[in-house]
């Protein structure tokens, strides 16, 4: 009787491992780190990893049918430049700008994601390969398009994407708000999101249940690129300028926190919900290694080890 | 009992998984020389007590002794060097490399230098072949191997590395009924030679045949080891089932309505010859043959998961032409396929994310899912088909065989489906829920569906079906009635009966049924 009390509460722990986590660390943190609780500090925390949230949420779609896309950072880099640059030529439309340059961000992430689907449905090019091609060919479009010249001077309009607040929450955090939880709603509570998982658990059943199975896999791409696509819109207009080098790893950073949220990189089993957590467990981590100024460095080797954990974890609840 | 001839010894077996206990004081042996079939119901402990065995898992309590020596069997390699190898249902080959490569794989010879001594590995596995009485050379790839010969690699790596016990895994299930044959004569002879056999199997005959003790599981305890002179097939299944058997018997009125589905003469190169049948309403129509006849093949043809490349299918008098199963689907048109655990489900998903796949649409409005009429539709259906699931939220990989296959079915009886093809609707499924199986197809035809049967197991053809045509070579071989219908008369006919011939993969002559007519095709 004691042993199965003792596996539940185990299996409870090892269920919400992340959420624990994160909450663990935090309070270390608030009683540590001088900086760490005020309102301001969390507030830039969601603020400083909304790119990396929205990265991870559009990457576990594509995660959850077994896929990855490798492109997003590069993606990302090349919305930046393009936006920054239709932004620049429309100086003097005010606020016209913003939903000129939304519009651009989505339909170009979406056309590069699109992109990747095909690659992957059509063609049947695994999709490690399909979105590294993807990746080189993005970075390299987003070089040429502003000559590997950072675009800069833009006009204060677009930059209130990026740094305006509404009630003291960023404008970038309630972007990011809305696109978790509209991803979580498509992932619990639609039949596409359904499909994905179906997809992901075993392809072959899903298509003998009548699952249009290239239809999915297509579209989460085109997610994940509308995803990367407004995150280049949120960098560029944060920094204020369009940088063909923006987002480099971040491919590496979303999936490490859609890994951390435990979802598993073969498919069919893991959450948005837990994609949030995981990316804000990597945020939360380097804020106060940050705040305990403890160097770059360290905190690679630090996050690496903590990718290494979170699988274990993983694997242990599996059994 | 003296001690000497009992070579392996299992004592007081527990082990526990969270909120299971898979085994209790489990008690097991395996004298020189014997043949010991293990059996039990799905979720009975077999799998976990071979598991212990082969050092896959550990035992929380209990002892193991070999040659009245204690035995910790720490890792599967550490098993293997104390002399046990189990050979799985899914062979652990490396299907690129070769048999010679396979049977020595992680135990290759070294020469002075450190290198691998093919020369050696080669003739020593081509004399061990030889011995097993079978053509398949040591330096043919596995890959290119089939069912039956891949398993007598796994065979040959036990031999290679002196096991002293041989575990079996259902060794028949994806095997010809010649096949079988030829792997009981080594079986016999590995007998002989004084190793230890331990023969997990769901078939009755087999077991009577080929095994000298049969122990019993159930729940996780031991129920009872008899030889098997001592007991009869009856008695058996109620060991294994722990309750009186109720004959089956489908008592059902047939009157089959108008014409459902008609094939004519569909063909497949090298695969389907010129197939032609057609099912009724309320009717049930068996395909039996022997494993290769393509039987599987007509059924991927019919709902278009293979390309045919000739003859057509109608759908209640209209040509259809399914490029894929989902056309089939759209046109009410089901394959339950044989392999349910790669076809059939999706495993690492709930019971209630299976049933509804096929069916979102229905509760689902511009995309959204109407999750209280899923849950309604679904709990109805876990009640109706008695699927024994904790909750409609267990994932289906923790389910039986018996209630995978009713998840399977329940997906289809969702949508209202009247058109089923049942590819070996109960392969790999306990007695118990055998009958809950044959139940189900027959409420289902009762209410007017059409079924196609198809099985190698001719019990379960005659058992469902109204009428029978019989495969052989690609080629529907003949049809017979119900009344007609005999295990002796299908075999004949399945061994490829007058069409005695060449190049067909049966070859007829070790049995009575090679009456010959001579006429070849």
């Amino acid at each position: 009787m004691k042993g199965i009390k003792l596996s539940k509460v185990k299996a409870v722990a090892l269920n919400y491992a992340i959420l624990i986590a994160l909450a663990l660390m935090s309070i270390y943190y608030a009683i540590d780190a001088r900086g760490f609780p005020t309102l301001e500090n969390l507030t830039n925390i969601f603020n400083q990893n909304s790119v990396y949230i929205i990265l991870a949420v559009g990457q576990t779609l594509v995660i959850l049918t077994a896929g990855i896309d490798l492109s997003v950072g590069a993606m990302l880099a090349f919305s930046a430049v393009v936006c920054a640059d239709v932004a620049k030529h429309m100086e003097g439309y005010s606020y016209g700008i913003i939903p000129v340059v939304t519009l651009v961000s989505i339909a170009l992430g979406a056309t590069l994601g699109a992109f990747n689907g095909a690659m992957v449905t059509v063609f049947k090019i695994p999709p490690f390969i399909a979105t590294l091609a993807m990746m080189t060919m993005a970075r390299g479009m987003a070089n040429i398009y502003c000559d590997a010249r950072p675009i800069g001077h833009l006009p204060a309009e677009f930059k209130l994407i990026g740094t305006a607040s509404i009630g003291g929450i960023p404008v970038p955090v309630f972007i990011m708000a809305a696109i978790a939880a509209g991803l979580f709603v498509v992932t619990r509570y639609t039949v596409f999101g359904r499909y994905v998982y179906a997809v992901g658990g075993n392809e072959e059943a899903a298509r003998l249940s009548g699952v249009n199975v290239n239809a999915t896999r297509f579209w989460v791409y085109v997610i994940s690129g509308m995803c990367a696509g407004i995150c280049g819109l949120i960098l560029a207009s944060r920094l204020g300028s369009g940088d063909p080098k923006l987002g480099y790893m971040y491919e590496l950073v979303s999936i490490a926190a859609v890994v951390l949220g435990g979802t598993s990189l073969f498919g069919g089993r893991g959450s948005v919900i837990g994609t949030i957590y995981g990316a804000l467990f990597m945020g939360v981590l380097e804020n106060g290694l940050l705040l305990k100024g403890i160097s770059t460095f360290y905190q690679w080797v630090i996050k690496g080890i903590v990718i290494l954990i979170a699988v274990i974890v993983d694997e242990l609840k599996r059994r | 009992m003296p001690q000497a001839n009992k070579l392996l010894l299992l004592k007081g077996i527990n082990k526990s998984y969270p909120g299971v206990r898979a085994l209790i004081d489990v008690d097991f042996e395996v004298a020189l020389g014997e043949v010991h079939a293990l059996v039990g119901v799905n979720g009975a402990g077999k799998s976990t007590l071979i598991k212990i065995l082969s050092g896959a898992t550990r035992m929380d309590g209990g002892q193991i002794t070999l040659d009245g020596k204690p035995l910790h069997i720490t890792s599967p390699h550490r098993a293997i060097d104390l002399g046990i190898s189990v050979i799985y249902q899914e062979f652990n080959l490396v299907p690129e490399l070769s048999v010679a490569e396979n049977v020595f794989l992680g135990r290759e010879p070294h020469s002075a230098m450190g290198f691998v001594d093919y020369k050696k590995v080669y003739r020593e596995v081509d004399a061990l072949l030889k011995t097993l009485g079978t053509t398949v050379k040591s330096r043919t790839k596995v890959s290119s191997l089939g069912v039956a010969q891949q398993q007598l690699v796994e065979i040959a790596r036990a031999l290679v590395v002196k096991a002293r016990i041989i575990a079996m895994d259902e060794p028949t299930a994806a095997l010809s009924l010649q096949e079988t044959d030829r792997l009981f004569s080594i079986v016999r002879r590995l007998k002989q030679e004084g190793k230890g056999l331990i023969f997990i199997s769901h078939r009755m005959e087999e077991i009577f045949q080929i095994a000298d003790r049969v122990t019993v599981l159930r729940d996780g305890r031991l129920v009872a080891t008899k030889r098997l002179g001592e007991i009869d097939r009856n008695e058996l299944v109620e060991m294994i089932l722990g309750k009186k058997l109720k004959k089956y018997h489908s008592v059902r009125e047939t009157v089959p309505g108008e014409e459902v589905l008609r094939v004519e003469g569909l063909s497949r190169k090298g695969v389907l010859e010129d197939i032609n049948f057609s099912v009724h309403e309320g009717e049930i129509l068996g395909i039996a043959g022997l494993v290769g006849a393509g039987k599987t093949e007509l059924a991927r043809a019919v709902v278009g998961l293979d390309r045919a490349d000739g003859g057509r299918v109608l759908l209640r008098g209209k040509p259809k032409r399914f490029r894929s199963p989902i056309e089939a689907i759209k046109a009410g048109v089901v394959l339950v396929p044989e392999d349910r655990k790669n076809l059939g489900l999706i495993l690492g998903l709930s019971v209630r994310d299976n049933i509804s796949l096929p069916n979102l649409l229905r509760f689902s409005r511009g995309g959204f899912i109407n999750g209280k009429q899923e849950l309604k539709a679904v709990g109805d259906m876990i009640t109706n088909l008695t699927v024994k699931t904790t909750s409609e939220r267990q994932l289906v990989k923790n389910l039986s065989g018996g209630n995978q296959q009713k998840v399977v079915l329940a997906k289809w009886l969702l949508r209202g489906e009247r058109v089923f093809i049942f590819d070996e609707p109960t392969r790999g499924i306990d007695v118990g829920a055998k009958v809950e199986i044959y139940q189900l197809i027959n409420n289902l035809v009762r209410e007017g569906a059409a079924i196609i049967v198809i099985s190698s197991e001719f019990e379960e053809i005659l058992e469902l079906s109204d009428r029978i045509i019989v495969m052989h070579a690609g080629r529907v071989e003949g049809e017979l009635s119900r009344a007609e219908a005999t295990a002796d008369n299908m075999l004949l006919l399945a061994m490829g009966g007058k069409h005695r011939g060449e190049g067909a993969p049966v070859a007829v002559g070790t049995s009575s049924a090679g009456q010959s007519g001579g006429a070849d095709r």
